[in-house]
């Protein structure tokens, strides 16, 4: 058995199984196989007693193979089949200007522009409280519980509070959305940026003091460049919580763009394929968000001479 | 490959055993040694007086240091040698101002340690050789500069000068990942050097080596020696090692850390290995043996 399992890539049968890109994205496509399958089964349970119910009321006679056809092409099912989200996701995207209400990309770029907004004040305010809690001890032990509380709450109870707050200060649009999207992503920066300012060995420590730095060419020339790692470690956790945080915002608020609305608006109606359409473009835009993070890590790693 | 010197270069003296020379000639030794040796009031590089060093831990308290006293004059190459626990490295780290004695006075350069320190007198070498993963040889070389203060121009050419000194000239754009942990000390001596302190402290540098490159690397520093002229200061725990470089080897013992015997060391200062061959090295060595047994005869 094992000889000729061996001798199997030279006797040419088997030669597409090692063919690069097999082995490179034939696991993936199974997994993906995979998934579609599940789904499609699980749409076919999950929406049978709805079509069934929609048959006999109108007492109409049905076989079985137009009851399964009933469960993929329901208007409002309870879950949609997925070429129906695909059929909604393109339509929705490539259907209408970018501009128009009723495309995915606009109120894509809604909840995005409050992403990365959230996701710039939550990095500096991280990164702010990071050195805070590094320079001196007495901040750590006064600003470290809350920083911990502050992440215990709820955000859906902090949403609206904030909203009505910024409101009252004459704060409304972008600007409420990405404070409750900063709220969220800055804790994974400050405490993987802990870590990183206090990363570096203590026999490097040791020769800054020999050469007598000053602290802050300590941190300049010694913390910063240590704690990158972690910066980008977090910065990858961080994203993907600051789109969570934008869309979070926008239910609450009962706004009237951005992927959040389109959810609410979505399960408001029973419009489960929107929903579904709704999500499909929050995962592609986390997915490219982290792709970004993942490229910059690799650029600035390239600079900082990490190992290819 | 760095650029080697080429037996025609001017002031090249080939070595008998035709390998490469670690310290490039470029001009002799710059102190007057005769001279210096046979005026009596030297300067002291170091003077420690009646240090003492406790440290506090979970378990009681420890005696780093016991009443050490020590004076060390300018120009000498000076090595601590004991057991693991003995207060070498201590005794390195007070000096340097990293740690701060208990009681005593100690002088470094005729100033305080902690002026030493800020007026930047001495450098370090660590055991490992701690150079910045994220920096080039050539701005690993730069950092103590950088933050010295030091202008552009002076940095670059104060590297190359350096790096040069190591015989590693050619590696300038390398990361030290990209270097043998042996280059990675050079590297990290010649950082100690950039900046001309009068005094190089050197802990253990040559500990992580193996046996061939550590020789090697036992000649080079002699060289250097001769060629600076600074005061060297040198923890081990190698006899051979302790003897084949110094001028001075300080015994130690641990419990209470303290020192048992100071042995003169007068080789020649341009020695070769084969000295470890001569009765004389044998006879110190045996010295020092005895010191050390006699040091542990107390807790055994």
């Amino acid at each position: 058995m094992t000889n000729s399992a061996l001798a199997f890539p030279a006797s040419g049968a088997g030669t597409w199984r090692q063919h690069p890109l097999v082995v490179r994205y034939a696991p993936i496509v199974t997994i993906v196989l995979a998934l579609i399958t599940i789904w499609y089964v699980a749409a076919v349970l999950m929406n049978l007693a709805l079509v069934r119910g929609g048959f006999e009321r109108e007492e109409t006679p049905y076989t079985v193979s137009e009851l399964i056809a009933g469960t993929m092409s329901a208007e409002r099912p309870l879950l949609p089949a997925p070429h129906q989200v695909i059929a909604a996701f393109t339509d929705s995207v490539f259907g209408y200007v970018p501009t128009a209400p009723r495309s995915l990309v606009y109120h894509s770029m809604v909840t995005l522009s409050a992403t990365l907004l959230g996701f710039a004040l939550g990095a500096v305010l991280g990164i702010v409280l990071a050195l805070m809690i590094v320079h001196s001890r007495v901040l750590e032990k006064s600003l470290l519980p809350w920083i911990i509380c502050s992440q215990m709450v709820p955000i859906l109870a902090l949403a609206p509070i904030f909203v009505v707050v910024l409101g009252v200060m004459g704060l409304q649009g972008l600007l409420p959305k990405s404070i409750i999207s900063a709220y969220l992503c800055f804790f994974p920066i400050t405490i993987g940026m802990v870590k990183g300012f206090t990363a570096p060995d203590p026999m490097q420590l040791d020769l800054m003091r020999t050469w007598s730095a000053t602290p802050r060419q300590v941190l300049a020339k010694l913390r910063w460049p240590s704690a990158v790692p972690y910066l980008f470690a977090s910065l990858k956790v961080a994203i993907t919580i600051s789109l969570i945080g934008a869309i979070v915002a926008e239910l609450p608020t009962g706004a009237e763009a951005g992927i959040g609305a389109r959810l609410l608006a979505g399960s408001y109606y029973g419009q489960t394929i929107q929903i579904w359409s709704a999500l499909l473009a929050s995962a592609i835009l986390a997915s490219g968000l982290i792709g970004l993070v993942d490229l910059a890590e690799r650029l600035v790693g390239l600079r900082m001479g990490a190992r290819p | 490959m760095p650029k080697l010197l080429k037996p025609s270069d001017p002031g090249v003296t080939l070595r008998p055993d035709r390998r490469e020379p670690f310290v490039a000639r470029s001009e002799p030794a710059r102190m007057n040694k005769t001279a210096k040796s046979d005026s009596l009031p030297q300067r002291l590089a170091v003077d420690v007086r009646d240090v003492s060093l406790t440290f506090e831990t979970s378990d009681g308290k420890v005696d780093a240091l016991s009443n050490v006293s020590l004076q060390i004059a300018e120009g000498e190459f000076v090595s601590f040698i004991g057991p693991s626990g003995c207060g070498k490295t201590t005794m390195l780290r007070v000096i340097a101002d990293l740690q701060q004695p208990s009681v005593g006075t100690l002088l470094v350069n005729g100033v305080s340690a902690e002026q030493a320190r800020l007026e930047r007198r001495y450098g370090y070498v660590f055991q490992a050789p701690a150079l910045f993963p994220w920096r080039t040889i050539e701005k690993n070389l730069k950092l103590p500069l950088e933050i010295m203060g030091f202008p552009d121009s002076e940095q670059a050419q104060r590297a190359a000068r350096y790096l040069a000194l190591v015989n590693l000239t050619g590696f300038e754009r390398k990361y030290p990942w990209q270097l043998s942990g042996g280059m990675q000390q050079r590297v990290s001596i010649a950082r100690a050097l950039s900046f001309d302190p009068a005094l190089l402290l050197m802990d253990e540098p040559f500990g992580a080596l193996d046996e061939i490159v550590r020789d090697h690397l036992n000649e080079q520093l002699l060289q250097l020696w001769g060629k600076t002229g600074k005061t060297v200061l040198f923890v081990t725990h190698s006899i051979p090692e302790a003897v084949f470089l110094s001028t001075k080897i300080v015994v130690m013992s641990p419990r209470p850390g303290r020192i048992i015997d100071v042995i003169d060391c007068n080789f020649p200062r341009d020695r070769a290995l084969e000295i470890r061959e001569t009765p004389e090295f044998l006879k110190i060595a045996q010295r020092i043996r005895v010191g050390l047994r006699a040091g542990h005869s107390y807790d055994e």
